[in-house]
């Protein structure tokens, strides 16, 4: 290769390329998406006074959004419900309509994820509705899961301490003959890292249409 | 073109200037590249016992699971990080700054500068790492290393790669051989790459799944565009030196080149498909991702063409054992890749292990395993010393080649078979997980395989280095004998 500024031009203008045909473009296309009503009325605006999708999240689940990202449940869990027809998302009951970009325009860092070494969790809010169980599934997998599980314990955010007068509200709920229950006099308490786990996982909802998202009863 | 610049002209060359210049390089750059030589191995290391216990996690919950530091949600991306940006990049820097030093016969001016860089490179990435198991990750594929981490790792990637430039532009004849194209290119590309993902998802994340598209797009062009030129370019001059004669064709290096270049940063939107994205995406990068067969045929065909009939000197040359076997694995590697971008195909694969199986396909079975040979050529001439032991680099080659292949298959296998599961709603979710165990169990010994095989690669160069007495005694190099498993050389 004897033309070197061709060279040179080439190796820049390549990557400029890629970088304006996927990320900028979409940039353009997907960076002004804003929330909007579940429909919109004849000429396209929103309908007055019907609250506004994808809702902001509240501030607790928000703290445990950081927890769910700094355990990385983001390597083995996913949050997209692809279309039906195309794989059995829809099917499983992952999600009664599948996920747009519009549903992660409200979100700090999007975890659509890769992997679903467990199953998708874009509706876990919906789906397990019951905070003691989300805790008993953190604390240890065994306790919840049918058949096998292979999802680590998280029992490093509970703390398993005597009872001192009255028993702690935040307390675990075990099933009579659990055999993961603590011994008798004892507690399982969450921390404050997963109250806030548990509050984001139960967030987790898609019960809401978008004008280009319908969910078809 | 003056110079026969495909002929790699130094190769074959008896000419004494040239060999003195050569040397001259090899003292010049020996302590930088020796250092960043031992920061990779040191890595390596650290990958590989990290990659073990994750392969263990994977069907062993309990294993390793009291505490937050050690994890899988930690450790996993905590080994991809120490694989990619500690063994990855820098057996890039040393191999690649020796190879463009020595094409473009420009000594390495002031490598002191160069260890500084390297120091502060591996500081920042123990910085890095060690946020990872702290948890103040970023939850983007390849991009985790925590903000507070990368800028370090921007400015003395700067100094080395300038380094690199400033070699090339020091350099002496005409021709431009197709090895400088590519690290050329990688110097430029990576710093670019990396730079846009962190502004655009990890410093100032830019809204809703745009965030994903980039970290998809960096994530692919990370592999195409930076460990796979460093890789081409080492195999490309590796491979005529052994032989002893030019590379096959010209146009086809051209040709292999300049489409790598055009499609390479396209195909990471394949990662998405199916997602909440527009399918106008998707559908760009399936395009390029099956396009990529241009690249990869070309130059697979072009390196095979130019090792054609000496097999048996490809078999006895530890660096071409290793050269080749990551030849053959760029071509399979991307087979797969591209047949992956297929929507009918991808349904399955998508959310598998396969899609892991295939990253280490390209990662390790093509990109470490020239990198392998690359140092097997280059240590040699760096310390003036000969590879002790033929039987380690049989261990070495056999535990990696073997363990490798026993991951790849047991991951794609397993995840095809579980993709076809999970798509069918009548099994119960915790089935395919099940059905997924063996197949776990399968890869983590293939992983053991690759710790075995590290471990040889590790003492051999220890004893390289150090034991000097022993390597005296030797004379030519080391090689190995097909017909005489383990004999010396």
């Amino acid at each position: 290769m004897k033309n070197l500024p061709l060279l040179f031009c080439g190796i820049l203008i390549a990557l400029a390329f890629s970088f304006t045909g996927l990320v900028l473009s979409s940039y353009i296309q997907l960076g002004s998406l804003a929330q909007t009503t579940e429909t919109l009325d004849e000429i396209g605006n929103f309908v007055d006074g019907d609250p506004l999708y994808p809702a902001k999240m509240l501030g607790s689940a928000q703290q445990g959004k950081a927890v769910y990202i700094d355990l990385g449940c983001v390597y083995c869990h996913t949050q997209q419900v692809r279309r039906a027809g195309y794989g059995s998302d829809i099917e499983r009951d992952w999600g009664k309509r599948h996920t747009v970009a519009r549903d992660y325009v409200t979100q700090g860092s999007v975890l659509l994820g890769r992997q679903r070494t467990g199953p998708d969790l874009m509706t876990i809010g919906d789906r397990q509705s019951d905070a003691n169980w989300h805790h008993l599934l953190l604390y240890n997998p065994k306790i919840t899961s049918v058949g096998v599980s292979t999802m680590p314990q998280y029992a490093f955010l509970y703390e398993t301490r005597e009872i001192e007068g009255t028993a702690s509200a935040h307390a675990l709920q075990f099933d009579a003959d659990s055999n993961y229950a603590p011994a008798a006099g004892y507690e399982v308490v969450p921390t404050a890292r997963a109250e806030a786990l548990v509050e984001y996982l139960l967030s987790l909802q898609l019960n809401y249409s978008l004008p280009e998202a319908q969910i078809s009863e | 073109m003056s110079n026969a610049p495909h002929s790699n002209s130094q190769s074959t060359s008896t000419d004494s200037h040239v060999r003195s210049v050569l040397s001259e390089i090899d003292a010049s750059i020996r302590f930088p590249a020796l250092f960043f030589v031992i920061a990779a191995i040191l890595w390596l290391v650290v990958g590989t016992g990290l990659t073990l216990i994750t392969a263990l996690q994977s069907y062993l919950p309990s294993f390793m699971s009291g505490s937050e530091f050690i994890t899988y949600g930690r450790l996993y991306p905590a080994a991809t990080n120490a694989m990619l940006f500690g063994w990855g990049c820098n057996v890039i820097f040393a191999i690649g700054l020796w190879i463009i030093s020595r094409l473009s016969l420009a000594p390495i001016r002031s490598g002191g500068m160069l260890i500084i860089a390297g120091l502060f490179w591996n500081f920042g990435l123990n910085i890095g790492i060690l946020g990872i198991l702290a948890g103040d990750l970023n939850a983007a594929e390849f991009l985790e290393i925590p903000g507070y981490a990368t800028p370090l790792l921007l400015i003395s990637y700067a100094l080395i790669g300038a380094w690199g430039i400033l070699a090339f532009r020091a350099r002496q004849g005409k021709g431009v051989y197709v090895s400088q194209w590519y690290i050329l290119a990688a110097f430029f590309w990576f710093p670019w790459i990396y730079m846009i993902a962190q502004f655009m998802v990890v410093w100032f994340p830019v809204r809703g799944v745009v965030q994903s598209i980039t970290s998809s797009w960096f994530a692919y062009s990370f592999q195409n565009l930076w460990l796979t030129p460093m890789a081409l370019a080492t195999a490309y001059y590796v491979i005529p030196k052994v032989i002893g004669r030019p590379i096959h064709s010209y146009a086809l290096a051209l040709l292999g080149f300049v489409s790598l270049a055009l499609l390479g940063s396209w195909t990471g939107m394949v990662q998405l498909i199916g997602g909440p994205i527009p399918v106008w995406i998707s559908s760009v990068s399936i395009v390029a991702a099956v396009t990529m067969v241009v690249p990869v045929i070309t130059v697979t065909l072009n390196l095979y063409l130019s090792v054609k009939g000496e097999r048996a000197v490809v078999w006895r040359s530890p660096a071409l054992r290793f050269v080749m076997f990551g030849v053959l694995s760029y071509f399979f590697a991307n087979m797969v890749g591209s047949l992956m971008a297929f929507r009918s195909v991808n349904v399955i694969t998508h959310f598998t292990t396969f899609s892991i199986g295939q990253d280490q396909h390209v990662i390790y079975a093509f990109f470490s395993m020239v990198m392998f040979g690359g140092l097997y050529f280059m240590l040699p001439r760096l310390t003036k010393r000969e590879w002790p032991s033929s039987r380690l680099i049989y261990c070495h080659f056999w535990g990696s080649a073997f363990g490798i292949t026993i991951v790849i298959v047991s991951l794609i296998v397993g995840g095809w078979l579980a993709g076809n599961q999970m798509n069918d709603a009548t099994v119960p979710f915790s089935d395919v997980v099940e059905s997924m165990l063996p197949w776990l169990m399968i890869r983590s010994i293939g992983v053991v395989c690759l710790a075995i095989g590290h471990l040889a690669f590790i003492i051999n160069f220890l004893w390289m280095l150090f034991a000097t007495g022993f390597i005296r005694a030797k004379h030519g190099p080391t090689l190995l004998d097909s017909a005489n498993q383990g004999g010396a050389a």
